[in-house]
């Protein structure tokens, strides 16, 4: 089960309205390399794994997941609140408005609604965990290329440079499972791959 | 009042950065089950939290919804303090 905990995992203030901003942002919550994205992988692919590591790692990082997802949401819904229908038009946020207002909608950067086909759960161990690590290097380009675009605002760099700096951690902690289970099952075969 | 938003903003960050390094231990430990550094690292770490967490709780209000500090109280705490993807609490 889950319950909440009343807190941000790292702190979000921001002082400036920004919609340029939050209209690329968005993308790290429903887009297709975006934190719903990777808290759904990992938190449906934990179910199909073999061994005590590589289930405790996709349960505990689709849950740190859920923790970011919050985060970049706290970053659209803080670069947007507040914003004058004439900021709105002069930033192009005007065909969101249309049909969110100024909630916070999973959608990708160019305005695709979130959608479960960029994430892959394949019920086996070696397929999903080296899904898993594409994934976290996706994330972590994404968040690179967020970071070049926000570059005037440091509160906002500073919360990228962190969810970027937890990708590289996830991705070690995939590979670091995805070796035990290849020990483990393929011990007796010299092939890489084959079961 | 402003000294008491900095007590409660310090506090805050504090038990942030302890439920930060718990959260990153533990993704250590799922891979590494043997390290005792590691280990005894985490008892260390949840016993500050909980302690700073029940020190919040009295004070500013609960983090969590197990919380027991309302006996007394007439009107409903969890919601009575700011979310935390609101500007202000952070």
């Amino acid at each position: 089960m889950y319950y909440y905990v009343k807190n941000l995992q790292f702190p979000i203030d921001i002082k400036h309205r920004n919609p340029e901003l939050a209209k690329v942002i968005v993308s790290q919550y429903g887009g297709p390399d975006g934190e719903l994205s990777a808290s759904l992988r990992y938190l449906s692919q934990r179910f199909g794994m073999p061994d005590k590591n590589s289930k405790a790692i996709l349960n505990d990082i689709g849950t740190e997941e859920l923790a970011h997802l919050e985060m970049v949401g706290t970053l659209v819904h803080q670069l947007t609140e507040g914003l004058s229908i004439e900021e709105i038009k002069r930033a192009g946020l005007d065909v969101y408005y249309t049909d969110h207002g100024l909630g916070v909608y999973p959608q990708s950067a160019a305005g695709l609604p979130y959608n479960a086909v960029s994430l892959a759960v394949k019920g086996d161990p070696v397929a999903d965990l080296t899904e898993d690590l594409a994934a976290e290097q996706k994330a972590r380009a994404t968040y690179e290329k967020l970071i070049d675009l926000s570059k005037d605002d440091p509160d906002v760099v500073n919360v990228l440079r962190y969810l970027r700096e937890r990708e590289v951690v996830h991705f070690q902690r995939f590979g670091e499972a995805l070796n035990g289970v290849q020990e483990k099952l393929y011990q007796h075969n010299q092939f890489y791959l084959n079961k | 009042m402003e000294e008491c938003n900095n007590d409660k903003n310090s506090l805050q960050r504090e038990i942030m950065s302890y439920n930060f390094a718990i959260n990153d231990l533990v993704l250590y430990l799922d891979t590494h089950p043997n390290d005792i550094r590691a280990i005894s690292l985490h008892s260390q770490y949840a016993g500050k939290l909980d302690m700073l967490n029940k020190k919040y709780e009295e004070l500013y209000g609960p983090l969590t919804i197990n919380f027991t500090s309302q006996e007394n109280s007439n009107s409903w705490a969890w919601s009575k303090e700011p979310w935390p993807w609101e500007r202000s609490v952070n």
